[in-house]
């Protein structure tokens, strides 16, 4: 699976409303935020907490989201930010 | 709880998900307080009551886990501050940076994040307790508390003034939520009037809360 994103990209996590050992928490699904880099091709969570350890390895991307965009009444400066991981299939481009 | 509620309606616990399949693996009561601790806690004072286990024998034992960790990651924050170059290939690199020094990182990549007058770095996992355990040992029992994890990434500025940091509004905070595969290491800032000091007098001014994040290294 090719990268979709690169650093710059503006992307929205998605609301897959997977059950299981999913590593995307609520508080930035549905949130607008900017691709920092990949990291790397990794084996997806999901599976191999169910014992699937064949792969395929999927794009992890670190995503940096506004701290006023993830919490409206956020108290400090807008240049407040928070750097997170997603694997691709949460993502779409915005 | 529908006792202190004062009325008699059913309360339904609603989750969209269910928890029955897998209890957590860490259970704590809305104060905090850890279930396995209290186990714990209650064994080791039966077991020192009866003479069979010494308190300092534990401690001993505590720090036998936690020793092997800290000293690594301030091994490679000391060099950082020593030696530029090493810093910066560090910062592209955070595994192959600690190889050079020996140091084998146990986890898939770590990325190192620098501290510096105008941008601090916070770290946590809201989803359990990742932590770069290979060079820091085991994460303090607040790292992986509910309160921490919950409230970092909603209110880190409240929790580094807690921690007795208060930053000031002109620096950058960035929170690095840890819930995949990277580990995180902040490069806390050198510690003025440290010109010509050793590595090994540097490194220990690198507390594992400058490594985390929620202190800075200070002059002890």
């Amino acid at each position: 699976m090719k990268a979709r994103f690169r650093a710059g990209d503006r992307v929205r996590v998605l609301h897959l409303g997977k059950a299981g050992h999913v590593r995307t928490p609520f508080y930035v699904r549905g949130k607008v935020g900017t691709v920092s880099e990949l990291c790397g091709y990794y084996l997806n969570p999901e599976d191999l907490a169910v014992g699937n350890t064949g792969g395929p390895v999927i794009p992890l991307y670190r995503v940096s989201f506004r701290q006023h965009d993830l919490w409206p009444d956020y108290h400090g400066p807008a240049h407040d930010t928070l750097s997170i991981e997603i694997y691709d299939h949460w993502l779409a481009a915005e | 709880m529908s006792d202190l509620h004062g009325h008699d309606h059913s309360h339904e616990h609603s989750h969209d998900h269910a928890h029955a399949a897998h209890p957590p693996l860490v259970a704590e009561d809305e104060a905090g307080n850890i279930e396995g601790q209290i186990i714990i806690d209650a064994l080791q004072n039966i077991l020192v009551r009866k003479n069979l286990l010494a308190p300092e024998e534990v401690t001993q034992e505590i720090e036998k886990i936690e020793a092997p960790g800290l000293h690594l990651g301030a091994k490679i924050i000391a060099r950082a501050w020593a030696d530029p170059a090493f810093k910066q290939r560090l910062l592209e690199n955070g595994k192959s940076a600690a190889a050079e020094l020996g140091i084998k990182v146990g986890e898939a990549q770590l990325i190192v994040v620098e501290n510096t007058q105008g941008l601090h770095n916070l770290i946590c996992c809201t989803l359990c307790s990742c932590y770069p355990r290979s060079i820091l040992g085991q994460p303090p029992s607040w790292y992986i508390s509910k309160a921490y994890r919950a409230r970092t990434v909603r209110e880190p500025r409240q929790i580094l003034s807690e921690f007795g940091l208060d930053l000031p509004d002109d620096v950058e905070l960035i929170v690095h939520d840890s819930n995949a595969d990277m580990r995180y290491l902040v490069l806390p800032e050198r510690p003025a009037g440290t010109d010509g000091w050793s590595e090994e007098q540097l490194a220990a001014l690198v507390s594992r809360d400058s490594m985390i994040g929620v202190a800075k290294a200070n002059m002890a």
